[in-house]
């Protein structure tokens, strides 16, 4: 018991002393993941849409070579950032880029930064994810949006991608919750955000354990409101269940506006306006 | 004589060995409503998936008006938004309403402003029967509910010719009934229409043109006066006399 009403001693005494900090760290952690979730999402997303660019036998040598490169890339970038870890991208962007153009390509904002490799990293997921998402879909939609003329990026932006989206969402929330952990390693670029601050704070003082004890608790309290709200979010996609009829309305029509419903114009109006009353 | 809006010609289709169409060669003309009738596994659906494009046929060609839509250089989604398409499962989008349904190829692809869409698409919902809707989304909807709102989306778009792909096949028996009549409606109002179809008394009753498959070739076609009355192959007297039996 004692060793426990120590621990909240010390926690106590180093949240008053340096609460500022480490709610400031746990903003640049949200901020951070947030950003480069939604750059991955639109990343995954565009490539979901290159890979499904449908190639056809009456296509030209040049295009179907174009359309095969462009699936390689996508490839090639997933592969690559999925397969190597986070921390070591870091070092290759943001120390390697100055490196290997003598200093005239660096980053001067250490955001700008953070920004750009968590986004890429996440990107490579979100495309496994997208699709994942369109696989998911099926064929029948693709089917009805192409018997009505629609292009391929018609038929992906209006109708496969906003139902492999609802599908993927669940997995968007795991790459966001991820995000706010993972973003710890930005430390190796000397990016400030939550766990950078305990490194700081328990460099002046030796209560490494009360310090670890908070950032659980702060990680704890951030994932555990994000999951809440993605769960609010996937309800407000799902719309709702219940839809209400347009029709005629008897009260409407004694009130003398309209002439009498004799032809289907009449009706179409009227029922305009009864959509605009609601 | 009318124009013809739709020729095929000595098309054929195979998926790797297995040879589906042989040698398809017929013509629909304005105002047509051409039924194509045959044993399952006789590439009906084949041939209207072809006509549309959906798939590439492997010889022959579509000619539509005077233009071979099968060649290179030609825009499938361009023919595709003059040639509609009902299908057996419906495919509405499921994350739109009934309206958005059958408002978004013509804001999309006929780049209509909103309003305009919006009257065109309440006027055609209206034929259907299905306007009181227009909020619900398919998943809310019957299966008949959600075929005739099918069709008045492919009627949106204004199309030059109408493809049915057994659109009542997937119905409960007292749903068919409701798409039939909406079908017999628009053949009344001089709409070309090829319709692939079980629905013999359909064909007989409504089309002015049969065309009886097996096997991948047309084995018979004609007026469904004499075809009906008086099948010359045995292959489409055997199958009308499976149907006359029930």
């Amino acid at each position: 018991m004692e060793i426990f009403a120590k621990l909240g001693y010390d926690m106590t005494r180093l949240w008053s002393a340096y609460w500022v900090k480490y709610l400031g760290g746990m903003g640049s952690t949200l901020v951070l993941a947030l950003v480069a979730t939604l750059i991955g999402c639109v990343i995954g997303l565009a490539c979901g849409i290159l890979n499904t660019i449908p190639v056809a036998r009456q296509d030209s040598a040049p295009k179907r070579f174009g359309l095969k490169l462009v699936r390689a890339l996508v490839r090639i970038y997933v592969e690559v950032f999925r397969g190597t870890p986070m921390v070591l991208q870091a070092v290759f962007i943001y120390y390697g880029l100055p490196y290997f153009t003598n200093n005239s390509m660096r980053f001067d904002n250490i955001w700008a930064a953070a920004i750009l490799i968590v986004s890429i990293n996440t990107g490579a997921y979100m495309a496994e994810s997208v699709r994942g998402g369109i696989l998911s879909i099926d064929p029948g939609q693709t089917e009805g949006a192409k018997a009505i003329g629609m292009t391929h990026f018609q038929t992906m932006t209006s109708v496969i991608l906003p139902q492999a989206l609802r599908n993927i969402m669940p997995q968007i929330g795991n790459n966001f919750i991820i995000n706010v952990k993972d973003t710890s390693v930005m430390f190796i670029i000397g990016f400030t955000e939550f766990f950078a601050f305990h490194r700081y704070i328990t460099g002046v003082n030796n209560l490494y354990f009360p310090s670890a004890a908070i950032e659980m608790i702060g990680y704890l309290t951030m994932t555990l409101i994000a999951s809440f709200l993605l769960r609010w979010i996937e309800k407000l996609m799902d719309g709702s269940d219940s839809y209400k009829l347009v029709q005629a309305d008897a009260l409407t029509m004694a009130a003398g506006t309209y002439r009498h419903p004799k032809k289907v114009e009449d009706t179409l109006e009227r029922n305009l306006e009864q959509e605009r009353r609601m | 004589m009318a124009e013809p809006i739709i020729a095929v010609r000595h098309l054929s289709k195979s998926f790797g060995a297995n040879v589906v169409l042989r040698d398809i060669d017929f013509t629909v003309s304005s105002g047509d409503v051409t039924t194509v009738i045959g044993p399952s596994g006789s590439g009906k659906s084949t041939l209207l998936r072809c006509i549309n494009l959906l798939e590439t046929p492997t010889s022959g060609s579509v000619i539509f008006h005077d233009q071979d839509v099968t060649g290179r250089g030609v825009d499938p989604a361009a023919y595709r938004s003059k040639v509609g398409m009902v299908f057996q499962s419906f495919n509405l989008f499921s994350n739109m309403t009934v309206l958005d349904n059958c408002t978004v190829g013509q804001r999309k692809v006929l780049k209509k402003d909103a309003e305009t869409a919006r009257k065109n698409a309440i006027r055609y919902l209206e034929q259907v029967g299905m306007a009181p809707y227009i909020n619900a989304r398919p998943r809310q909807l019957s299966g008949g509910q959600k075929q005739r709102v099918a069709i008045a989306r492919a009627l949106a778009m204004e199309p030059e010719v109408l493809l049915f792909d057994e659109p009542t096949s997937a119905l409960d028996p007292e749903m068919v009934g409701e798409v039939l009549s909406v079908m017999r409606d628009l053949a009344r109002g001089g709409m070309t229409m090829i319709v692939v179809t079980h629905e013999m008394a359909f064909a007989r009753d409504v089309s002015n043109h049969v065309v009886f498959m097996a096997d991948g070739v047309i084995a018979e076609e004609g007026l469904p006066g004499e075809l009906f009355q008086d099948p010359k192959n045995p292959r489409t007297r055997e199958f009308l006399a499976r149907f006359r039996e029930n």
